[in-house]
């Protein structure tokens, strides 16, 4: 108990530049600017803006999902099915379109089956008091086999021209996913910064007993924040449609992984309660400049995966250990 | 400092289009697939002999999309030539047009884009794949004597000349009389991963006892089975067959597990390939069908229907009488 009155005391202490700093957010952006030294060294043909736009396309799928991630995460929560709702929801998408319907119904069916899948999540973990992580590491079994069952082992295509191939469309030289992918950061960093609601997730992931007695509609917010898993995760798989052509049961496997290493690089902390957007919007462009500095210099894929996987630990040790020191 | 890198880039870019050697670099499906290393070798082989600049990239997964961000940073590179085994027969299309269009020739390379040739420039194949399917079940068939059950264990449900092959298998098996006491009772998939690969063969052991004969026309599939049946002692009861490189399946050739698989040489498929790109880059060779040229111990190659390539005219068969004969 003195302890934490001790460090307590000692944080309202530090000075300003230290609370500016000292950040999760700050390491992201160190690590970030030191990736594009290094890649910029390692390949003649990396610093180019056209370049690195156009494979962030790739990434920034995955990106979206992460922004919504990280607010069910500082919420005390998890959702592990966000690759297979993008998967299952592009699917829903293709059978829509080989049933003759026209882009905009499929488009429409894409997004319900989305929330759909993101309410019944909720549903398994809010109104039956199972843990996230286990409800979701089911689902995203059960999702994928739904995609496996509305698409087959086949591909669907033949979607019109105008549908196909959004990563090409630029605006101002930015492709348009890229530009998707500014606008919903922004405006969720406004919404989980800046808003009463925004505040009070912070709460309930900090304590959801107190969240509770302060009179906060635990139940209500992080439901909303499931269904907005399963949105943004239709709005990523159909981005994935237009950019492939084509979609498949399969698209996006693995993707859970990425998009909890972008929310945990961007310094969110695993158990709840802390996190920004401007963290995981850092670490996913972080991503980007690793994986497309690395690629391009033809390193060898498994030093890639290793140079992630030594980031995630560090960036987890680091994040946990700056939260023990500004008090926790 | 960004700004010397860029004008490094950008000299160096111009010089590479006047009278260097022509860039060459091979993709394969994934890593660790011992098979790409022989067709790595006849490609760098080639170029040492002929004066082209090689590279190779791979990524970690066959996955569908998996290649894409290679394919974009060899754009990038600004390579001559883009040689692929491509992992989806449609996924890859759009960065395919978007290579070719800055001008880079694409070739696939062991397996074909079926469905979306006009998407690449030529594919150069090994063999005539039509004899593949044929060959396989009249091999298996004289093992068996034409009798029993028999199953297929194969790469990826997506795998397009797997796909290819088992179509032509189930076709020979329903249409010619030879085969009538010949029944396939499973097609299962492996995904060209040793575990999983081990795995559904181990499960055709145990659901079908009957079994007679297993075809994985797959090098990651046929080794995996061969060492199933090996550790259950089931070589006489059980015959296999497949696609197999010499050097792994030679100890179950030499202790009798398996009698005879085939193949054909990847490693002439590099050379060839090699040869090809260059003539093709210095506008030696036309991409046009019915055109001929000359190859350094292949003879004379023709350009087929659909600017199709292939290396050899047949199968080679490699059993205890020949395998010595074989390193790759």
């Amino acid at each position: 108990m003195t302890d934490a009155s001790e460090t307590r005391a000692a944080a309202g202490a530090r000075p300003l530049w230290q609370v500016v700093l000292i950040r999760p957010e700050a390491m992201t952006l160190a690590l970030l600017l030191g990736a594009f030294v290094v890649a910029t060294r390692l390949s003649p043909f990396f610093a180019d803006a056209t370049f690195i736009l156009e494979s962030a396309t790739f990434y920034v799928e995955y990106a979206i999902v992460a922004l919504v991630l990280t607010l069910v995460i500082v919420s005390g929560e998890i959702d592990l099915s966000g690759a297979a709702m993008m998967a299952a929801s592009a699917c829903v998408f293709g059978a829509l379109h080989q049933a003759g319907l026209p882009i905009g119904l499929g488009v429409a069916g894409a997004v319900a089956a989305g929330a759909l899948m993101g309410a019944f999540n909720g549903v398994l973990v809010l109104v039956f008091g199972l843990p996230s992580i286990i409800v979701t590491i089911g689902t995203l079994t059960l999702y994928r086999g739904l995609a496996q069952v509305l698409a087959g082992d086949r591909s669907i295509g033949g979607f019109p021209g105008w549908f196909v191939g959004i990563d090409w469309r630029v605006w101002l030289g930015v492709p348009l996913p890229v530009i998707l992918f500014v606008a919903v950061a922004a405006g969720l960093a406004v919404f989980l910064g800046m808003t009463a609601t925004g505040r009070q997730i912070h709460q309930i992931g900090t304590s959801p007993e107190a969240a509770r007695h302060a009179g906060i509609r635990v139940r209500r917010i992080k439901m909303g924040l499931f269904v907005g898993m399963g949105v943004a995760s239709a709005a990523a798989g159909l981005l994935t449609a237009s950019r492939l052509a084509s979609v498949r049961y399969d698209l996006a496997t693995g993707a859970e992984l990425q998009m909890v290493l972008m929310v945990m690089l961007g310094g969110t902390y695993i158990f709840g309660g802390r996190g920004t957007i401007l963290g995981t919007f850092l670490a996913a462009w972080l991503l980007v400049i690793i994986a497309t500095g690395m690629t391009v210099a033809n390193v060898p894929i498994t030093s890639q995966l290793i140079v992630m996987g030594l980031l995630l630990i560090v960036s987890i040790i680091a994040t946990n250990a700056i939260y023990a020191r500004t008090q926790r | 400092m960004l700004r010397t890198t860029l004008a490094a880039a950008l000299v160096a870019g111009a010089a590479a289009a006047q009278d260097d050697p022509v860039q060459i670099v091979y993709i394969p499906k994934n890593t660790g697939n011992p098979y790409f290393d022989s067709l790595v070798a006849g490609f760098e082989d080639a170029c040492a002999e002929i004066g082209c600049e090689f590279s190779q990239a791979a990524p970690a997964t066959a996955e569908a999309t998996s290649q894409i961000p290679f394919v974009t940073a060899q754009i990038q590179r600004g390579v001559d030539v883009i040689a692929i085994s491509p992992n989806s027969p449609d996924a890859l299309n759009q960065v395919f047009d978007r290579a070719r269009q800055r001008g880079i020739v694409v070739l696939a390379v062991n397996g074909d884009i079926v469905g979306s040739e006009e998407h690449r420039d030529a594919a150069i194949l090994p063999v005539d794949f039509t004899k593949t399917g044929p060959g396989q079940v009249e091999l298996l068939g004289s093992m068996i004597d034409y009798e029993g059950q028999i199953a297929i264990l194969s790469a990826t449900t997506d795998a397009p000349d797997q796909n290819t092959w088992i179509r032509d298998m189930e076709a020979t098996l329903a249409e010619d009389e030879r085969y009538a006491g010949m029944e396939l009772v499973a097609t299962v998939y492996g995904d060209d991963e040793p575990q999983k690969s081990t795995t559904e063969a181990e499960a055709l052991l145990q659901t079908y006892p009957d079994l007679r004969g297993i075809i994985s026309p797959t090098t990651v599939g046929v080794a995996a089975a061969a060492q199933v049946i090996q550790s259950a002692g089931v070589a006489e009861e059980v015959k296999l067959t497949g696609l197999g490189t010499p050097n792994q399946m030679r100890p179950f050739i030499q202790d009798g597990t398996v009698e005879a698989v085939q193949l054909w040489s990847p490693y002439n498929e590099g050379w060839l390939a090699s040869h090809f790109a260059v003539g093709l880059v210095r506008g030696e060779i036309a991409n046009e069908v019915g055109e001929t040229f000359e190859v350094p111990n292949l003879g004379t190659i023709t350009i087929g229907e659909m600017n199709v390539i292939n290396t050899q005219a047949e199968l080679t068969t490699f059993d205890a009488s020949n395998i010595d004969e074989y390193d790759f």
